[in-house]
């Protein structure tokens, strides 16, 4: 059986795939890959099925040793990876010799970068998903982040896996954006028309308390809120929550599953992988957009995502 | 009942406009059909005390015929044959370190401590749904005489198994997380464990008491 060795694990890395879709009745969120569209490129590049589990490095990546050699991919923002001392691309797969380690360090542009392995990473399913719930400490390796020492079981690769990369054009259409785009939120009429322009005009900076359960905005303060409260309800997610303090949070993969306070706006589907990007002091804008834009977007990405021939260079 | 758009991948129906059981039971009713045969495009339901929110996917319907379904699911709802509800007892040590915020909240009601306790412990609870974290139930209605507000600054970290109260709510902390609910007490028992069937020791609808016990009996009942 094949392992990867933890010997250093970087800020926060975990093991991740597209998440546990159905839990709400328990009240347990999704959790998954941040930048699930990362993911799957990246497994699609080394032969797996498009969720199986890899690791989600966070600002600052680990090294990770391969004593059987394995194909990986590297996905996701750009961590300057090396493998004993040369570089490694981005967006490639890559066959990596037995004993050999590959090195990780700080993000050269965006937060989350992926290292997917040819077999997939083996862990105890929780709610059928492999992926890390930090909160619960559920799920993924011992339902925490990576420590050093850890030893990774892989499944078995595919036989004859190509070579192969992703091609700009893709790359050019998934990337990252400053300007996300917004579908409006339940409450958006609990606002003032002045909170709501701010909200559309304003540009906001991504607030070092910002994790998988949420990203909080500083910038501008939105509050206060106009009177009547919300009764507690389920909450999407990619839901822009505004605190009675006037604060903007962005819920994500780990969110809580139910909430109270009035929702100014909502991420649409297509951004979602692109608010896992979102680092520390990153700057970001809202755009209003329609639900049917939304669709046609979300129909588009899938078609791309699902089209082999056109995803490898 | 309204239906309004919550993202572009979720419905949300509105059952009722207020915390009450009426509600509520449409809310419960309307959840078992669904789970009972669930359409393909469903991706997860989220309840809630009037609520409820369905995820679907969006490359295979719209909100339109999302919306067109759950009236239909409606419809039959109003012939369902509800299930009788489940007991559950919680025991609770009281105070002290496990409740620090007992006495505070005793002196708000001008009650002491053992009569905040007594009406904590005098009836059963309607478990209207979990939500916020893994196993989190909101519990209701506790009786006015005790209906507290949350603290002005939340906890950073409230201990797991710590029974709060906000409103007229109550609830057990399955996790240590942060917090703004006023902590009275805490069980030994755990309320979400992933490798125990069940999960979650409280469903959605379930009748749940607590009852008070000791300190000795606390550390006795507490796992390893």
């Amino acid at each position: 059986m094949s392992s990867l060795v933890v010997e250093s694990p970087g800020l926060l890395t975990t093991v991740q795939d597209l998440g546990r879709a159905g839990y709400g009745p328990l009240g347990v969120s999704p959790s998954g890959a941040a930048d699930p569209v990362a993911l799957r490129l990246g497994n699609m590049l080394v032969g797996n099925e498009a969720g199986a589990a890899a690791l989600e490095m966070t600002l600052l990546g680990g090294s990770f040793l391969f004593p059987e050699g394995a194909v990986i991919a590297l996905t996701g923002a750009d961590f300057g990876a090396t493998l004993d001392g040369r570089a490694v691309q981005m967006w490639t797969s890559y066959a990596i010799p037995p004993g050999e380690k590959l090195t990780l360090g700080p993000t050269r542009n965006f937060a989350r970068s992926y290292l997917a392995v040819a077999g997939g990473i083996q862990v105890a399913p929780f709610l059928g998903s492999s992926s890390t719930h930090l909160l619960s400490g559920m799920g993924g390796q011992g339902g925490r982040g990576l420590r050093k020492g850890d030893i990774l079981r892989l499944g078995k690769p595919k036989q004859g896996i190509p070579i192969v990369r992703i091609s700009e054009t893709v790359l050019l259409a998934l990337k990252p954006r400053r300007v996300l785009r917004v579908t409006e939120g339940l409450q958006i009429e609990s606002f003032s028309e002045e909170a709501r322009q701010m909200f559309f005009r304003g540009t906001f900076r991504v607030s070092e308390e910002s994790d998988r359960t949420g990203l909080r905005l500083e910038g501008h303060n939105l509050g206060p809120n106009l009177p009547g409260g919300v009764i507690t309800e389920g909450v999407p997610l990619g839901a822009i929550q505004v605190t009675p303090s006037g604060q903007p949070i962005v819920l994500f993969v780990e969110q809580q599953t139910t909430g109270g306070y009035p929702k100014i706006a909502n991420v649409i589907g297509v951004d979602l992988h692109r608010v896992g990007q979102l680092r520390p002091r990153s700057e970001v804008r809202f755009e209003r957009t329609s639900l049917a834009v939304a669709r046609s977007l979300w129909m588009e990405q899938e078609r791309l995502l699902n089209n082999p021939r056109q995803l490898f260079a | 009942m309204r239906f309004c758009a919550a993202s572009d991948q979720a419905m949300l129906v509105y059952l009722g406009e207020e915390i009450a059981l009426p509600a509520h039971e449409r809310v419960l009713t309307l959840l078992r059909i669904l789970q009972k045969k669930p359409p393909t495009w469903l991706r997860n339901l989220q309840p809630a005390y009037a609520s409820l929110m369905v995820t679907f996917d969006p490359g295979c319907v719209d909100h339109t015929e999302v919306e067109a379904v759950l009236r239909q699911c409606v419809e039959r709802a109003k012939t369902a044959r509800r299930p009788k509800p489940r007991p559950v007892e919680i025991p609770v040590c009281y105070g002290g370190e496990f409740g620090p915020d007992l006495d505070e909240v005793a002196k708000i009601h001008g009650l002491r401590p053992q009569e905040l306790i007594a009406l904590h412990t005098s009836r059963s609870y309607h478990a209207y749904f979990l939500g916020f974290a893994p196993g989190f139930a909101y519990l209701g209605d506790l009786p006015e005489e005790i209906a507290t507000p949350r603290l002005d600054t939340p906890r950073k970290k409230v201990p797991a198994g710590s029974v709060g109260i906000a409103g007229r709510q109550t609830a057990v902390y399955p996790f240590a997380t942060p917090g703004g609910w006023r902590l009275i007490g805490r069980t030994p028992i755990r309320v979400f464990q992933g490798d125990r069937k069940p999960m979650a020791l409280i469903s959605i609808g379930d009748q749940v008491k607590f009852r008070a016990i000791s300190r000795e009996e606390f550390l006795k009942m507490e796992p390893a």
